[in-house]
This record gives structure tokens, sequence and C-alpha cells, in this order.
């Protein structure tokens, strides 16, 4: 068993589905920060057999979570603050999302007007269908 | 200040409120022959569009406004590489209201939101054809006196077809209306539509032929079968006039049956069928002059 240290102040992402966990770390543009990371990969979890767990050591209020609803909103996010957990924080689908996943139609406007943002909008919450803004093309996670 | 981007902007209230401006329009033309004396309307076409751009233009010069604008995308600052954003702003300064149709979807909507002037959407790719929609809709209104109770026939293309897809968005809207879906397999109507239909628990049947169904419609709205379309030649010859419209298809048609048609007809309605009291496809054309006439005036806050 690999044992990861406490945090003092940041976020614990846990029941990430597995393998799901580095594509977390890139929306979250985690990447760009300077801040300790963790990442562990298929621990064994007694809900999901196999799981991915995140670990950031951050100021809490630096993070965007709600890309987080987008990519997997079964996610569950323990805010850490001196060292405990002061918060579990549900996460719903945003309404819309920006900048975050692009329009792949071809014919959409995104195609070729420069600096427009991609922004989608949630169009069906129970099917959790989200669309293009401009063209209206649904998200596909096979787009990504 | 609105602009209009998809049919579904406009709440039925507002729609019956346009459709009795246009009908008013249709009656007494010389009442608003000056509505819009001293107003520019800017048809920016960034792909050929003739129809739709005389008719925005002929509505514009019946309320006594002027006209300016461009026809392709080639004779616009469009090919210097400018984006529609800089474009409509551009345009604000030179117009009070814009017209525009865009080989790319969602492109109007981008020109409305820096827009200073209202922005219609007059066609963007294969996405939204609005005022094809409230065409259709004043069409209807104005020969049949209402926009409900209906069995509607729609014949042909009904995959690629956005005029048939905002039609029937805009016409869930309205009670008592039943759809029946005529198309080759190929060209059904999307999946995502007869979803939303069992949803709104709204009853339609698909059918291949148009003799299943002719003596069950109210209203048929033709679209052209083209040749691409299909997988193979075989298919394509096989079922072909299937989807053609002609005298002898219409006998058990209802008397008051009404036939439209977005335009251009190749050859699905044999010309035959022109002189028939049901034909409502050139009608529909005028119609479509009154209603962007209404459209204009009420963007522009004039009524």
């Amino acid at each position: 068993m690999l044992n990861v240290g406490k945090i003092e102040e940041g976020f614990v992402l846990d029941h990430i589905e597995a393998g799901k966990s580095l594509s977390i770390y890139h929306h979250l543009q985690l990447d760009k920060q300077d801040c300790t990371v963790a990442i562990i990969k298929n621990a064994k979890s007694n809900k999901m057999g196999k799981k991915d767990i995140l670990k950031v050591e951050c100021d809490i209020n630096m993070l965007n979570l709600d890309v987080l609803a987008f990519i997997d909103h079964n996610i569950t996010v323990n805010v850490i603050k001196d060292g405990e957990i002061v918060d579990k924080k549900e996460l719903v689908l945003p309404k819309e999302i920006k900048n975050i996943i692009k329009c792949r139609n071809p014919r959409c406007i995104t195609s070729i007007e420069q600096e427009l943002p991609h922004i989608f909008v949630l169009s069906d919450e129970k099917k959790e269908i989200y669309r293009c803004k401009y063209c209206e093309e649904k998200y596909s996670e096979l787009d990504s | 200040m609105r602009h209009l981007m998809n049919p579904l902007d406009m709440t039925t209230e507002e729609l019956d409120r346009l459709f009795d401006l246009a009908n008013d329009m249709e009656q007494n033309m010389p009442k608003y022959a000056h509505l819009c004396e001293g107003k520019k309307l800017a048809t920016c076409f960034y792909e050929p569009s003739t129809r739709t751009r005389l008719s925005f233009e002929s509505a514009m010069l019946n309320l006594g406004g002027s006209v300016i604008g461009f026809s392709d995308a080639g004779s616009s600052s469009a090919s210097k590489g400018e984006s529609v954003s800089d474009t409509i702003r551009v345009i604000s300064c030179f117009a009070d209201i814009c017209a525009m149709r865009h080989p790319k979807e969602g492109a109007p909507m981008v020109a409305a939101s820096k827009s200073t002037i209202p922005v219609i959407n007059a066609g963007d790719g294969g996405h939204q054809h609005p005022t094809q929609t409230l065409t259709d809709l004043l069409t209807i209104r104005s020969l049949k006196g209402r926009l409900g109770n209906f069995t509607v026939g729609l014949c042909g293309d009904l995959k690629f077809g956005r005029t048939v897809h905002s039609l029937i968005e805009a016409l869930v809207r309205y009670e008592g209306i039943n759809f029946i879906f005529i198309s080759p397999p190929e060209l059904k109507v999307p999946d995502y539509i007869t979803e939303h239909l069992n949803e709104l628990q709204i009853p339609y049947k698909e059918v291949i032929k148009l003799e299943d169904c002719m003596p069950d419609l109210d209203l048929l709205y033709m679209t052209r079968v083209q040749r691409e379309r299909f997988f193979n030649e075989e298919d394509y010859v096989r079922l072909k006039d299937f989807y053609i419209l002609n005298k002898q298809k219409l006998s058990t048609a209802k008397e008051d049956m009404l036939i439209l048609h977005p335009l251009p007809r190749v050859n699905e309605i044999s010309v035959e069928v022109d002189d028939d009291p049901r034909a409502a496809y050139f009608k529909q054309v005028q119609y479509g002059v009154y209603v962007r006439m209404a459209l204009i005036a009420t963007l522009l806050e004039l009524v």
C-alpha cells in the first residue's frame, strides 16, 4: 500500500473513475500552477473496485471546480484546511462552460472566428447533454 | 434591443402580434409605406441566396427604407480575413438593422453579441433559418386561420432539411398537432426530434409513401429529395417517385389541404399542381415579404 502524506490546505478529489485523474489534472490546469500535486492511480476502492485520487496543496479559492462536475459529478471533493476536512462539496453540473472543451463541428463559427471563446451550454440536465452555444452541436466525449 | 436568431426566440404571443401586424401590412400597404423612412437595412450575405436577400430588400423598400449590403463573401472584407465581430461593429455605424446569411453556424449570434443594431439571422449553414419558419407559420395562419389542430405531413428529405426541423419545433408549441413524416428510410427525421416529440407526447407516424397518408393531411410540406443523399443509385431510382407530388396523388387529398414548399422546387411538385387551389407555395413567398416587413418594423421598435 502506497502512502501519500496529509496536506495542510487544498483539495482531495476522491472517487475519480480509474484512469481519469490525468485528464482532470489537465482540465484544472494544474500543470500551470506552482503547487504540490499527488496523483494516485488505481487505488483500491470498496465502492468502485479501482479509483484515482488527486491531492492538491493550494489556496482553496484557487481552483475552478465547475469543470469537475462536467467531467464526472460523482467525484468527492474534500476541502482541507489546517490538515482537516472542513467541507465536502457536492458537484452540480455547470449551466455553462467556457474554454474547457472545443466545438469540433467544422461548420461552426468557432472554427474560423479569432478569439471567440468556446462556450457550451447545458441543454439537458437529466441526460447531461452540453451543446455548443453557437451551432448547438452536441458535445460527445469521443470529441475530446 | 432584440435580435432574431432562432424561431423560438419569440413566444407564441409575440408571434401572434407579429403575424397580426404582417396581415395588417398585407391589407393596408400604403399605411406602412413611410414607416422606415430614413432607416437602412444592411443585407450581409456571406453566401449567395438571391431569394432570401431580395425578400428582405423588398420588405425594407415596401416600408420606405433603404438597403445597403453585399451578396457574397468575396465582395466583403471577409475575403481580407476580417472577423464577423469586426464586420458587424463597422456595419452598425452604417445601418439601423442587419440581416445576415453566413455559411458558418452561429455566425449571426456572434454578430448579435457585438452589434449595436438588431441582427436577423437570415440563415446560418445547416443550423437555423428563422425567417423561413416565420414565413411558413404566417402562411398557414393566414390561409387556415389558425396554427393548431392539424395533421401535418412533412415529405421528402427530413434528415438534412433545416426548414423541416425548425417548422416541427415551432409547431409543437400549438395544440392538437399530429405529424406524419413521409420519407425514405435514409432520410428519416433525426432521432433527437422524434425523442423530443415522445417527451412532449405529440403523436407522429413515419411512412414511406405519400399515398399512404394523403387523405389524412391538413397540411403537406414538401421538400426535395436529392440524388446525392442516397447511398446507391438503385435506391434513389426505386424511391424517388414516392416523393413527387402530382395530380393523381393529390386526388385523394382533402379539398382544403394546403401544399407548402420552401422553394426552390425542382421536380418534387409537378407543375400541373401549380394551378390547384391547394398549392400555396408561391403565396408563401409573398407572405415571406410581409413577415419580414413586420419583423423589421418590430425590431426597429417602430410599431
